[in-house]
């Protein structure tokens, strides 16, 4: 484990400040294999969000109870927050791939700050990279399929109104940030904003604990108190990171969907 | 001391979002405090706004460590 591999080097009293390197996990069945702790998270993340809308949707009541009504809640979220404000009413087909995606998404993210995971998985680029993809797949296929595919690049990249001139410097530029930066940055933002937050909350949480108990000492232990009782505000701060991130990634997906989907730009 | 120039510049770059990111909370409690009603549509807006300025930092502590 990479946490106690830190854990031994600060053992040595020399503190090594965390890095990349506390994001490599070795397969959890020795040498060779290739299950790693991130495979675990997304596996017994898969099977929570399963069992959170089986067990939403098992007896849906007209009186809800408390299991129905934290599922319903989450997916009236979605689609009164977020689908119908972005896509309008056409955009109802799309709540369920929306919702999913961000309890999914969350679930992924705060497993960075539930006790013994301890690591988001969406911090290693390949799964907000395929989620990204998929969301890409979506909205450029609802496009071809409303505007046809001329329309829809016509559309995209010379939107009308504008002298032709401009033309020569917008077009490639809608292109280019149409299809290959909107992806790459719902990507981007997702991976580095959980990346950081865990390299903050390692900094605090393994500094304190060198200040405290390896380094010592009057001012080692009062440094090292504040920097653990900055972690605890931090978790928290890291958890409200962690819901925006799952509702920017899902806001986003929505609008690029419903760009696809009306007409004008 | 060990450490990596890369961070350094990460920080200066990290100034533009971060002015980028004050401005538009800054406009949004404006309009909220005018307008207590139209805060449910200015929410969405401002909150893609933030994340569309937050890309920029995301990007630079990307290469900070990629490069």
């Amino acid at each position: 484990m990479c946490v106690s591999d830190t854990l031994l080097a600060a053992a040595e009293s020399e503190f090594h400040s965390p890095g990349p390197a506390d994001f490599e996990f070795p397969p959890i069945f020795g040498e060779g294999t290739f299950f790693t702790k991130p495979m675990l998270i997304i596996v017994l993340a898969t099977v929570a969000v399963a069992l959170f809308f089986y067990l939403a949707a098992r007896r849906a009541a007209a009186v809800p109870g408390k299991t129905q009504f934290m599922g319903e809640s989450v997916y009236g979220f979605v689609r009164n927050g977020i689908a119908l404000d972005s896509m309008g009413r056409e955009g109802l087909r799309f709540v369920p791939y929306l919702a999913t995606l961000f309890v999914f998404i969350v679930a992924l993210n705060v497993s960075g700050i539930i006790p013994i995971l301890q690591f988001p998985a969406t911090s290693r680029i390949a799964i907000p990279l395929f989620l990204a993809v998929i969301s890409w797949v979506i909205f450029n296929t609802i496009g071809i399929r409303r505007q046809g595919f001329v329309g829809y690049f016509k559309n995209m990249m010379f939107p009308p109104g504008i002298p032709w001139p401009v033309y020569i410097l917008l077009a490639p530029i809608e292109f280019f940030s149409t299809v290959i930066i909107r992806p790459l940055t719902l990507t981007l933002r997702l991976t580095f904003n959980m990346f950081a937050g865990h390299l903050v909350l390692l900094l605090f949480i393994l500094g304190g604990e060198f200040l405290v108990f390896e380094k010592g000492g009057l001012v080692g232990i009062a440094a090292g108190s504040v920097s653990l009782l900055g972690s605890i505000v931090l978790t928290f701060f890291e958890g409200f990171v962690q819901i925006l991130q799952a509702y920017v990634f899902v806001l986003l997906t929505a609008l690029y969907i419903g760009g696809a989907m009306s007409e004008e730009h | 001391m060990e450490g990596s120039l890369n961070m350094v510049g990460y920080g200066l770059a990290a100034i533009g979002p971060g002015i980028g990111i004050g401005l538009i909370f800054a406009a949004y409690i404006n309009g909220v405090a005018r307008q207590p009603e139209a805060r449910n549509v200015l929410q969405g807006i401002a909150i893609l706004g933030f994340a569309l300025a937050e890309a920029l930092a995301i990007i630079g502590i990307g290469l900070a460590f990629a490069l």
